[in-house]
């Protein structure tokens, strides 16, 4: 049974190992402070990152998640400072379009069955475009609610703090836990990754499931771009760019397999710390490139393909015929 | 011929005058086709004879032209999978089956999972997967991955899921085609069961052993139309086959020895020669001669070693013992590379995952094994292509539209054919086919068999591997016996029969050296 959880296994431990690495170097690293900023500061990396895991384990891919964060962040400031509109419900069209965006997507990746990789790769050129339509300058949102929801955090001795960011990310990953173990939905999104084939044959709504779940991976990055907003307090067409990539990236090292079918949310979770972590260091050291942080993670994620790679080889070798060489 | 006995109580389910085409090619023409309550029933035919158009009929894949089914004397038209499931109609199918990175338990009941406050109850799923695979003789670990256990308790786990949606018409689209024998019988085992609980079971198959062990009923269409349907017991084998090819089957009349044999010791040199050849824990060492224009058959029960050996000969295993010679000529098989320059060739068993490429056109994988002999530096020309694309084509009947219509979109034996296209274009001198007739039809069988014989009579040495003893029996000069991964006999010239092969199989297990 060990080996199901063994990469989850895995990640945790580099997460642990690196935190009590970077303690032992820099005391200052071991407080509530530092670990409440590395929440806040990867927020939206991992909002965005939950529903890029389920897109994954659905056998799919959504690329265009960054420009939409991008989007998004452009979208509030001029609904927010030109057109003078209420953060509440430019937050409320900022989302239904974003969700709407990906849902979008996700019919036509399933009407014409197109590849995933294509149509969110010209979602990604669509809403960055976009973007760049409404405004070309970095637009600085001055509302005071702004302002007030930057304060919002619950505070712990020491200077800890659970910002609004770090606190809806941590609400997003329990309730994707949920929906990924305990929902139809989720059994569906597994059912999907594993065979698409099968699972229609065995009844799962497989156009509804599809377009659901880029409709939520487009929602989650709707909700990362209005936290990024939060977070820089400005609009820009070119925020969050690579941020795909990135999210990609903790999907793998959290555990997931890009063809779909196995993984975990928490894993992906795991996978956003650790290249927080590294970041956070790399700060810390001062003297460092922050170059070192693409290095380092880019020499994690491949060691993890390589574990995986590995698991399956001993996974698979299981099944009892003699070895061939 | 219609059922002797007429019962009051309508059949279970009864299809009658079902008519569906496509694109104005009648796949289906006026069938009718009856499941009673509490039997099995083969529902057999070539490839092309309509049977999985019959099933995806029923089971709401296709919508129907024309005709009528009914269950219990209901009217139903399913619309989709789901919807013929909760009718009652349960189906198994061969290949695409469950889902292997789900466990056993969400795989039981995904699509209604127990739920608890809009939650799903893991813990009564569990509970309840359990219970439900008790009648099936399955004590296993539900929350496991069901890629973990073996094809045949997957299909079980796949009959257990469709009987427990209340299935009353269970069909099973060729269960046993990845099962080993002691699998077929646990799997046998539980239609039993299933069928002196009520259930109404469709069994499709190639296999006419399991059709008589198994079926009470059988029902056999041919290009779209009914030819009949009758009771097992009155039904010899002989009259089966030909209701199913509609003709005499002219490999029927087996013969016992190949003409021109008559058991006397070849002088010929051989082709090949092996000594002492084998590989730990794949074969134990064997010794194994092929003359040019010889057929040497390989029997044995699966798992007997019979693959391995065929592997060896190519080699896609390395031996680490014993000598292989070709022409007298000393020769090291680190690869099938060495192999196909020495002028070998392999159809593989598992066609899909080791022989087509399946995206790629006819004429694309017949030319591959020949382009990758002239190295791929030296493009063999489009125009030549073509031609031995068409010449094989025309040669071995390969019934496809084209040369450049896609290998997947083609049946199982044409697939067959195409394979072994791919190896005769590159003339080999010993050419390997392992299981060459396995899950294609009857019609098709024949033809590999045909031009088996017209092959060695070309002067080629095959060596065949084949769990169908009386098709050894009919082209093999020799046969080498396998079991337990050993060779234990070698049967020639009127020694060749399918009784001396079993008893071969069966001799006690004391070490038999091969012959010299």
């Amino acid at each position: 049974m060990i080996h199901r959880f063994l990469p989850l296994l895995v990640t945790s431990a580099v997460l642990v190992v690196g935190f009590l690495l970077c303690a032992a170097q820099f005391p200052a690293f071991a407080s509530l402070r530092v670990v409440g900023n590395l929440l806040t500061d990867n927020a939206f990396l991992g909002i965005t990152a939950v529903g890029m895991t389920f897109v994954i384990l659905s056998g799919g891919i959504d690329l265009s998640v960054g420009a939409v964060i991008g989007f998004t962040t452009v979208l509030l400031a001029v609904l927010i400072e030109q057109g003078g509109w209420h953060p509440v419900s430019a937050f409320a069209v900022a989302l239904a379009v974003a969700g709407g965006f990906g849902a979008a997507m996700g019919a036509v990746i399933h009407v014409f069955q197109m590849p995933p990789f294509i149509v969110t790769l010209a979602g990604m050129f669509v809403a960055r475009g976009l973007g760049f339509v409404l405004s070309t300058d970095s637009i600085p949102i001055n509302h005071p609610l702004y302002a007030e929801l930057g304060d919002l955090a619950l505070r712990f001795d020491g200077g800890g703090k659970l910002t609004l960011p770090a606190l809806l990310m941590l609400g997003v990953v329990a309730a994707a836990v949920v929906c990924a173990h305990w929902t139809r939905f989720g059994a569906n999104l597994y059912a999907l990754g594993g065979n698409r084939q099968s699972a229609e044959l065995m009844g799962v709504p497989v156009g509804r499931t599809t377009v659901a779940v880029y409709a939520l991976s487009g929602l989650l990055a709707g909700l990362a771009g209005i936290v990024f907003s939060l977070y820089t307090g400005a609009g820009y067409s070119l925020a969050a760019t690579g941020v795909e990539l990135d999210t990609i990236t903790a999907v793998v090292i959290g555990g997931t397999q890009l063809t779909g079918g196995y993984g975990y949310v928490i894993g992906t979770f795991i996978g956003v710390l650790i290249q927080g972590l590294i970041q956070t260091y790399i700060t810390f050291d001062g003297s460092l490139s922050s170059w070192w942080t693409k290095i380092a993670i880019g020499v994690l994620l491949f060691v993890f393909i390589l574990l995986q790679k590995g698991l399956l080889a001993v996974w698979t070798g299981r099944g009892g015929a003699p070895a061939e060489a | 011929m219609t059922d002797p006995t007429p019962t009051a109580s309508p059949p279970l389910l009864a299809v009658r005058g079902l008519s569906k085409a496509f694109l104005g090619v009648q796949a289906l023409d006026g069938v009718d086709f009856t499941v009673r309550h509490g039997e099995i029933h083969a529902l057999l035919g070539e490839n092309g004879a309509g049977k999985s158009t019959l099933i995806k009929t029923l089971t709401g894949v296709y919508q129907r032209d024309a005709g009528t089914v009914t269950l219990e004397g209901r009217a139903i038209a399913p619309r989709g999978v789901e919807e013929a499931q909760r009718l009652h109609i349960g189906t198994v199918y061969q290949e695409v089956n469950l889902l292997p990175n789900l466990s056993v338990a969400e795989n039981l009941f995904l699509g209604r999972q127990p739920m608890r406050f809009g939650l799903v109850d893991r813990g009564a799923m569990r509970r309840r997967a359990r219970a439900v695979l008790i009648p099936y003789g399955l004590s296993l670990d539900v929350t496991a991955p069901l890629g973990r256990f073996s094809v045949a308790t997957q299909q079980i786990v796949a009959i257990a899921r469709a009987v427990d949606m209340s299935a009353k018409v269970l069909i099973l689209d060729e269960p046993t085609a990845s099962l080993d024998a002691q699998e077929v019988a646990v799997l046998f085992k539980v239609m039993r069961t299933l069928r002196s609980r009520g259930i109404g079971i469709v069994f499709v198959t190639h296999f006419l052993d399991q059709v008589y062990a198994l079926c009470d009923r059988i029902t056999v269409l041919r290009n779209g139309l009914l030819v009949g349907e009758r009771r097992t017991a009155e039904l010899p084998r002989l009259d089966l086959v030909a209701m199913m090819l509609g003709r005499e089957l002219e490999a029927a009349a087996h013969r016992i020895a190949p003409p021109g044999n008559d058991g006397e010791e070849d002088a010929r040199p051989p082709l090949v020669r092996f000594r002492g050849y084998g590989k730990a824990r794949s074969v134990e060492p064997f010794d194994l001669d092929i003359r040019p224009g010889e057929v040497v058959g390989l029997a044995g029960l699966l798992g007997s070693g019979r693959t391995e050996t065929a592997r060896l000969v190519f080699g896609m295993d390395r031996a680490d013992r014993g000598e292989a010679a070709v022409d007298g000529q000393a020769v090291r098989l680190r690869g099938p590379r060495d192999a196909i320059r020495l002028g070998f060739g392999f159809c593989p068993e598992d066609r899909k995952k080791e022989g087509i490429v399946g995206a790629l056109s006819v004429r694309e994988n017949i030319i591959l094994a020949l382009q990758a002999r002239q190295g791929w530096l030296r493009p063999i020309p489009r125009r030549r292509q073509e031609e031995i694309a068409d010449r094989f084509i025309r040669l071995l009947d390969i019934r496809t539209p084209h040369a450049e219509q896609p290998i997947q979109l083609l049946s199982g034996g044409n697939q067959q054919k195409a394979l072994l296209a791919r190896w005769l274009a590159t003339e080999p001198r010993l050419l390997i086919l392992d299981e060459p007739t396995r899950g294609i039809d009857v019609g098709a069988h024949a033809e590999i068999i045909r031009l088996i014989e017209r092959l060695c009579a070309d002067g080629m040495a095959l060596l065949v591997v084949s769990s169908e003893l009386e098709e050894i029996v009919a082209y093999s000069r020799r046969v080498v016996v396998l079991r337990d991964r050993r060779h234990v006999a070698e049967l020639r010239g009127g020694e060749v029969a399918v009784d001396r092969i079993v008893a071969a199989i069966a001799s006690e297990p004391v070490p038999v050296e091969p012959r010299p």
